[in-house]
């Protein structure tokens, strides 16, 4: 093994190849692959021509840019909007804290958030939304990073303080958001205002946290001896996953409130929270039950032996193995589940794509730029989607390396 | 461990008996054998099919308006995306036709139009959110229809006359709808809309051809990229599609109309004070705009030496606010907030309107030869 590793490290030429030698190994290494990089750029080029053409002068993106604060937190009161800027600039601090403290993706992050701050603070154009106040503000987070940044990497904050902060961000923020009825500085702002990308990422992260768990409890559950238990857990997951997901939000949305007296009535985006958890914790559930029946019964057994009881078993060698098999594809699915908040649209929730529905609609102008629009949308999909599953690879690979070790 | 889960599992276990609950609504008076399969069939059906039925069952307040006035703010079913009338502007307030009444009725009770919260709702949840009285007030372009009536709640006072109608290209070569025979006709799916078109084509015994399309937006670009000759909606809707279009003027809307829409609020069934409260909101603005009440005048019109103006500014005698519960000047209050009929008309749908421009048509005064005719208020 290591001196085969060795020997590579001989053949393998000590820089990486200049830009000719690139396109000669990569493009034209042969005959065919030479026609077809001839046939391909022309193709190509015409491509990006005609959609950047189309991008930057035949589309009208005045749907898109006159409503930056609709799309980012729907009906939410103008003048409480701070409210939402506290959690975010909270989030960055964590951010900030985390990036001195592990780097990493955090680092990658953290840059992105701290550049896309500080474009917009200094996009040069005329804004309604993009006040002098809303542009200090921005710039601010930037400096709240730095801060966290120094903070994480400068003093001996414990982790768990750490942990507990990226808990704490948020609870607090739903508190701060919804605010209190007799409260003069924060009233209570219905949930029905709520709105954008604020609510799509509060039910996509919610159901993740709260599914996560539920869905753990149930693949032990459908495991479990107790036949009760298993019946029930092994019922919940089949009934869950033979139905769809729109038919669960219709059930929690309107079958729920026909049976709650008005008083005890829930929330309706707390029903919708449920109907996402619930379903993504049957799926969830299947997933960690395949890492589970991964674990060799040896581990299990091991550990008997090492004198832990059955809960010592399960949490400190059961779980870590089992989820660390299947971390990819409950990733998959928590991606998927982020998609799947668009559905809440049909219980009449403005989520980032009602919302953007919303605008389309709400001007018989805007209905000839829905193409933009939801390009737009689809953009923004395709970030948060895709960062959730860089973050997964990233995770992957750190979970790997300690393996090796 | 399990603590932890506990609340989810409880939330289950009220599920499982709401279910329940919904299984025996549906059986009949004990002494008729039923089997229990076909029970289960019916759970399963409600929540996919959405025009809910089991009513009973629903604990409805009996007393809307004191919980109204306990929550010191009105709750009404509204929509946020429909260009006139519900929808939102730059800042996120809802707006238009029908979110101004419920402010209209807000300011009526509290006298400040902002006492309103607006929950959107989707065609298939504004039934049960009115049949459950999660909303106080339904403002919602809902056609009112006798089904609905019986089903949902009570409905008001027709607010705007709406009703099917067909557009076409001006160059199309069709001038009425004597040319429609072999028409390809582009229409949105499982709606009354494609109904209503098919009943009428099969009535004058003719041919057309159907593009139908899921989303409204998409019926129209399609028939703005000549795929079809004809596209038919309700008016209104028309006509806002139409103020979009690149030339409005080269597309005409036909005069005839093939369905009655009375888009209508509704209220909750149960409480005949609400209900009285909300018509006559919708009274006070029709006969504000008969007696030249307007937002702008209404201070000065409560010396007006009109006895029918003073009646409804509630200057002199009793409009029934003492037996309401309400406040003499409420009705004032309503139409200071809000404006008129005609001017919330006007404000979105009239020749200088927010969203497009409709000509008044069938929702104009009975004295202007339209349908808007409403009881005195005295």
């Amino acid at each position: 093994m290591v001196n085969i590793a060795i020997e590579q490290d001989h053949i393998r030429p000590p820089q990486p190849p200049g830009f000719l030698k690139w396109m000669k190994e990569n493009l034209f290494s042969s005959i065919f692959n030479t026609v077809l990089t001839i046939l391909l750029i022309p193709l190509i080029s015409y491509f990006l021509f005609a959609v950047s053409k189309w991008v930057f002068f035949a589309a009208e993106w005045r749907a898109v840019t006159q409503f930056p604060l609709l799309y980012a937190v729907g009906q939410y009161p103008r003048d409480q909007i701070w409210r939402v800027g506290i959690i975010l600039s909270g989030l960055f601090l964590f951010l900030g804290i985390s990036w001195g403290r592990w780097g990493g993706l955090l680092k990658s992050i953290s840059f992105a958030a701290g550049f896309i701050m500080l474009v917009t603070a200094l996009l040069p154009v005329q804004h309604p939304a993009l006040d002098l106040s809303m542009r200090l503000y921005l710039g601010s987070n930037l400096l709240i990073i730095l801060v966290g940044y120094l903070i994480g990497s400068k003093t001996a904050i414990k982790n768990i303080y750490i942990f507990v902060g990226w808990l704490l961000v948020p609870v607090c923020g739903i508190v701060l958001l919804a605010g209190f009825e007799a409260s003069e500085l924060i009233p209570n702002v219905s949930t029905t205002l709520w709105g954008g990308l604020l609510v799509t990422i509060l039910l996509a992260a919610g159901g993740i946290f709260l599914s996560f768990p539920l869905g753990i409890a149930l693949a032990f559950g459908r495991r479990s001896s107790l036949p009760v238990v298993s019946a029930f857990s092994t019922l919940f997951i089949e009934v869950i996953r033979g139905v769809p997901l729109v038919t669960i939000l219709f059930m929690f949305s309107i079958i729920l409130a026909l049976f709650l007296p008005v008083e005890s009535r829930i929330d309706r985006l707390v029903r919708a929270l449920m109907a996402v958890t619930v379903f993504s914790a049957a799926y969830s559930a299947e997933n960690i039950r395949g890492g589970l029946q991964a674990v060799p019964l040896g581990q299990i057994e091991a550990s008997k032996a090492l004198g832990m009881g059955n809960f010592k078993t399960t949490i400190f060698i059961v779980l870590p193995q089992a989820l660390r098999a299947v971390l990819p594809a409950i990733v998959g699915q928590f991606i998927s589940l982020f998609k799947d908040t668009t559905l809440v649209v049909i219980i009449g929730i403005n989520d980032f794509l009602g919302i953007g529905r919303s605008i389309i609609n709400s001007d018989p102008e805007f209905v000839q730029m829905r193409t933009e629009v939801y390009i737009f949308m689809a953009v923004v999909y395709w970030i948060f989607s895709y960062l959730m599953s860089l973050a997964s690879r990233r995770m992957e690979s750190a979970m790997g390396m300690s393996n090796n070790m | 461990m399990f603590r932890k889960y506990f609340p989810v599992l409880a939330i289950f276990i009220v599920l499982a008996l709401a279910l329940t609950a919904c299984g025996t609504t549906e059986q009949p008076p004990a002494g008729e054998p039923i089997t229990v399969v076909e029970t289960v069939i019916v759970t399963v059906e409600v929540p996919v099919e959405v025009p809910a039925e089991p009513v009973e069952a629903a604990p409805v307040a009996e007393d809307i308006f004191s919980r109204v006035l306990d929550r010191g703010k009105v709750v009404c079913g509204g929509r946020t995306d429909l260009a006139g009338f519900g929808m939102l502007d730059a800042d996120g307030k809802n707006i238009g036709f029908d979110i101004d009444f419920c402010r209209a009725v807000a300011a009526a009770v509290f006298g400040d139009p902002d006492a309103v919260e607006v929950v959107p709702l989707t065609a298939a949840d504004r039934g049960p959110a009115l049949q459950t009285a999660e909303v106080d007030i339904l403002s919602r372009n809902v056609t009112w229809t006798s089904s609905r009536d019986a089903q949902w709640g009570n409905f008001t006072n027709v607010m705007f006359y709406d009703g099917q109608g067909f557009m076409i290209r001006k160059d199309s070569g069709i001038t009425s709808t004597d040319d429609f025979d072999g028409a390809t006709v582009c229409v949105t799916s499982g709606t009354t809309t494609e109904q209503n078109l098919s009943d009428f084509f099969r009535q004058n015994e003719m041919e057309y051809e159907a593009v139908i399309f899921e989303e409204t937006p998409a019926v129209y670009s399609a028939y703005e990229e000549e795929r079809c000759d004809v596209t038919t909606s309700d008016k209104s809707q028309l006509a806002s599609v139409r103020s979009g279009f690149a030339d409005p003027e080269a597309h005409l809307i036909l005069d005839i109309t093939i369905s009655k829409e009375p888009l209508t609020p509704a209220v909750p069934q149960g409480d005949d004070t609400w209900f009285d409260i909300v018509k006559l909101v919708s009274f006070a603005l029709i006969n504000a705009e008969e007696l030249g009440v307007t937002q702008a005048n209404v201070e000065e019109m409560k010396s007006s030496t009109n006895i029918n103006v003073l009646r409804l500014l509630g200057e002199e005698g009793d409009w029934g606010y003492t037996d309401l519960g309400l406040t003499a000047d409420a009705l004032a209050n309503a139409i200071l907030a809000v404006g008129n009929y005609g001017e919330i008309y006007d404000r979105y749908m009239g020749p200088e309107g927010m969203s497009f421009t409709l000509p008044r048509g069938p929702n104009n005064l009975w004295s202007n030869g339209g349908l808007i005719y409403a009881p005195p208020v005295k």
